[in-house]
């Protein structure tokens, strides 16, 4: 099965085994366009919040609501998922599957960590603090922005989670490495889009 | 699975529901196309019908604004940008020298999202009323308050589909033009179809995801009660008016470079010449896509934006015309001293370069601000972006279904009937739309339904609708032309126009299944033009004969685009009470959107858990006539 595109001439897999094929190079090409196009949709997320981020229509503000040390932690979280996907990626350069496995799985539980702080702010936002989807012009694009975000680490968990459950199955191989590679490419642009909600939305948000 | 003949080959209907074979997958898009610029035309039709004569009450208000809407959205969306893209699946791959698009599952994807995309939109008609606010459904007009039927989230949560669908294909194109070119075949070297497809997608990838966030920004006020828009809850308005335009105007060019594209095949073809200042046309495509992206405003001059923005708006509208004379002076070069044929393909391109050159003016004429206070909103704006988009696009899209017919089919198109359909097209179009011009400069609103007697209105609305129903008989004998021409046998010569320039015309008419036997060298521009030149009659082949990797075919993208569209329903009907206490509880209880969510990720999921190798074919298998459809 899987086996049989393993093997690449020698019988070793290649050092890159992510561009050996032309699948895998057209796939991450074509992940760069995609990154190009979710860059513009995430454009008009921003511009929209910052058309709209004092429109506060007597609901609480941003200076009331957001608590920077959460937000912080959020951010430090993310960022450090970025870096285990980084090893992940050098791991499997070197054809350690294990280790890009632990490496991935790490991956996925700072994810997870991060997605549970956002959860538990929205649920104070809404719960304590009557800031909901409906509030005002402000709560609907904060919700939109950052929810967007998160519904994308969401989606990059599963997504990575489906990924090392075939790494055991069928192991590396030139086949499986692009996804992996791909899948690296996402988490990289998911952080990097919240390196500026943090800075836009909260830090900024703090300043007024 | 792995090996090789072990693939399941369907036939019949299943064969068409999991083809990803592009030159299928084309023939998809062209029926659906044409299917939706059917009912668009239809609806154009009932439009002129009311407006035929002063205080006509043939329909009422309601279903006239929901006619103008419809019309709008479908021609756009759902009728014309298929046909391009029927166009793009059937040629580029052909004119790259490839045996396929880089992605053929997700073009497969890409199309059944469009066409759930489009039922759902047009099911609104059957299901409480179509969407009424226009097809650039400005807020407030668009929000629950003004328009508190659902035909609005069908506009918004059809839209979606479609457009995700269009971005799909998009990218997919990029990605094909990129790296499936044939040995020799530069960027330089590639023809003008596939320089204009690929700038193209390039606009439909950094266009569409802002009309996304558009959309998902109203379905969210209109369903969750969000307020982006809603001015009482602190949401602008004009909001909705750039990030629609900031994807609108990109939209009208990403229309009209295909359109380009194909004029510049089509007259060096039958001008027996090579294309006037290839390198110029490319450049200037770049050019017109890049100003493309900064020109939206000239659609809100009178939103009140100020002086500067739209002295600066205006400046910039116009310098598109800069790189659009470039190329209407390098197609009448290309004909200057040629043996021109005038054919049907020829016939629509010839007459493309005066009818487009007048859209152009008035675009012009609208660019100036000041003026445009007087020209906005009314039929001269009607006038115009007709003249572009039907003398444009449309006469663009004739004359490429009229030249690469043979191709995609096996069989010319008739002559004669190809000359009727130019006459009564061209001469229907002009009767319709260049009234249209002194209507507007004399006042006359776009979108009203009816107007008074004695305003001077009368005589030229009711030419406007004697062209359109001229219009209407043109694509009568299109039709009919197309029915005649499926009662021949197949098997037109490769190349039967004879003088056919690109690599397409040097395979079998329709194409085999791998479209090359051995994927050829190129060795210049116009490559089978040179090799004829060069007495040769075949292209030099870049690789030995061996077996032939195919992909396999799939039902995934089919199922998933289901699940988008129940998905779609879901959402759009969350709040609503049914009479039903069953339907209210799984409508209302996010179930039904969930449902069609979890199919659509699942099977993605069944999509990326099992590997799919694709099959060969062995040489021994390989047709030399090409082979059968379905
Ligand atoms: C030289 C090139 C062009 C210029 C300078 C130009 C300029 C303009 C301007 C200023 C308007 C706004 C008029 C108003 O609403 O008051 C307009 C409307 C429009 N143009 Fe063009 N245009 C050009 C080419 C095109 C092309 C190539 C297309 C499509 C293929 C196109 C499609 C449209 C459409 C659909 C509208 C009306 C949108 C609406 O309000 O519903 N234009 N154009
Ligand atoms: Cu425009």
């Amino acid at each position: 099965m899987a086996n049989v595109h393993t093997e690449h001439g020698n019988g070793q897999l290649p050092q890159y085994p992510e561009k050996a094929t032309l699948e895998g190079r057209n796939k991450i090409l074509a992940f760069w366009l995609f990154l190009g196009g979710e860059a513009v949709l995430f454009g008009t997320l921003f511009a929209t919040f910052l058309t709209l981020r004092n429109q506060t229509n007597e609901g609480p503000t941003a200076a009331e609501l957001f608590s920077l040390p959460l937000t912080a932690a959020a951010t430090f979280i993310l960022l450090v998922s970025s870096l285990t996907s980084v090893f992940a990626i050098q791991a499997l350069h070197r054809h350690k599957v294990k280790e890009l496995i632990t490496w991935l799985i790490v991956t996925v539980l700072l994810g997870i960590g991060f997605l549970a702080l956002e959860i538990y702010e929205f649920y104070e936002y809404m719960h304590l603090e009557n800031f909901g989807m409906t509030t005002s012009a402000f709560s609907s694009a904060f919700y939109t922005l950052v929810g967007f975000h998160g519904a994308h680490v969401a989606f990059g968990v599963l997504w990575i989670g489906v990924l090392i459950g075939q790494l055991y199955k069928k192991g590396l191989t030139v086949v499986t490495a692009p996804k992996i590679y791909v899948s690296a490419m996402y988490w990289h642009f998911i952080d990097v889009v919240w390196v500026f909600i943090f800075t836009v939305v909260y830090l900024l948000g703090k300043v007024g | 699975m792995a090996h090789a003949h072990s693939v399941k080959r369907y036939k019949g209907l299943m064969d068409w529901l999991t083809t990803v074979d592009h030159k299928k997958i084309a023939i998809l898009y062209l029926l659906s196309g044409g299917l939706f610029f059917a009912i668009g035309g239809f609806e154009a039709i009932l439009i002129r019908l009311q407006l035929i004569k002063p205080m006509n009450d043939m329909l009422e208000a309601q279903t006239f604004n929901e006619l103008i809407t419809m019309h709008g959205t479908t021609m756009i969306f759902l009728g014309v940008m298929p046909i391009v893209f029927a166009l793009m699946n059937a040629i580029i791959p052909l004119q790259i020298g490839a045996r396929d698009v880089a992605f053929p599952f997700l073009n497969s994807l890409g199309f059944w999202t469009f066409l759930f995309g489009g039922i759902l939109l047009n099911l609104s008609w059957v299901m409480g009323g179509a969407p009424d606010a226009g097809w650039t459904s400005y807020t407030p007009l668009s929000s629950t308050m003004y328009s508190p039927s659902h035909g609005v989230d069908f506009y918004t949560v059809g839209l979606q589909i479609a457009g995700l669908g269009t971005l799909i294909g998009g990218l997919n194109f990029l990605a094909t033009i990129i790296t499936m070119r044939a040995p020799g075949m530069s960027y330089m070297r590639m023809p003008m179809f596939t320089w204009a497809s690929f700038v193209t997608s390039a606009m439909i990838l950094f266009a569409f995801p802002a009309i996304t966030v558009g959309l998902v920004l109203l379905t969210f006020d209109r369903v969750l009660g969000a307020n982006f828009f809603n001015v009482d809850g602190g949401g602008n308005p004009v909001l909705w008016q750039h990030i629609f335009w900031i994807f609108g105007h990109p939209e009208v060019y990403i229309l009209i470079l295909p359109a380009f594209g194909i004029i510049s095949e089509v007259i060096p073809t039958f001008a027996r010449k090579r294309l006037f200042g290839y390198s110029s046309m490319v450049f200037a495509t770049i050019l017109i896509a890049f100003l493309g992206f900064m020109v939206w405003a000239h659609h809100m001059f009178t939103t009140g934006l100020g002086p500067v923005a739209n002295a600066l708006f205006s400046i910039s509208t116009m310098l598109i015309a800069v790189p659009t004379g470039i190329k209407i002076f390098n197609w009448l070069f290309t004909m200057w001293g040629g043996q021109v044929k005038f054919n049907t393909a020829n016939l629509f391109a010839v007459g493309f370069i005066p009818t487009f050159t007048m859209g152009g003016v008035t675009g012009v004429m609208l660019a100036s601000a000041p003026a445009d206070f007087q020209f906005h909103d009314t039929y001269f704006v009607v006038a115009h972006f007709h003249y572009v988009i039907v003398g444009g696009m449309v006469f663009g899209l004739l004359s490429g279904l009229h030249y690469w017919w043979p191709k995609m089919f096996g069989r010319v198109l008739n002559e004669t009937l190809g000359k009727w359909t130019f006459w009564t097209f061209a001469i229907g179009f002009h009767m319709t739309f260049f009234v249209q011009h002194f209507l507007g400069l004399m006042g006359m609103q776009r979108r009203v339904f009816t107007y008074l007697p004695n305003q001077g209105f009368d005589t030229m609305n009711l030419v406007s609708t004697v062209g359109a129903f001229l219009m209407g008989v043109g694509i009568i004998f299109f039709t009919i032309n197309i029915i005649k021409s499926f009662m021949q046998p197949k098997g037109c010569a490769n190349d039967p126009w004879e003088d056919g320039r690109t690599l397409e015309w040097t395979i079998p008419s329709p194409p085999p299944e791998y479209n090359f036997k051995q994927i050829p060298l190129v060795r210049g521009l116009d490559a089978y033009w040179k090799e004829k030149a060069a007495g040769n009659t075949e292209m030099t082949p870049a690789e030995p004969i061996g077996p032939i990797h195919m992909p396999s075919p799939t039902i995934i993208p089919f199922v998933m685009s289901v699940g988008i569209f129940i998905a779609g329903l879901g959402l759009m009907f969350s709040g609503e009470e049914f009479s039903s206490s069953f339907m209210s509880f799984i409508f209302n209880n996010w179930i039904v959107c969930g449902l069609g969510l979890l199919i659509t990720f699942g099977s993605m999921l069944m999509r990326s858990l099992f590997d799919d190798h694709g099959w060969h074919i062995e040489p021994e298998e390989f047709e030399e006539e090409g082979y059968k459809h379905g």
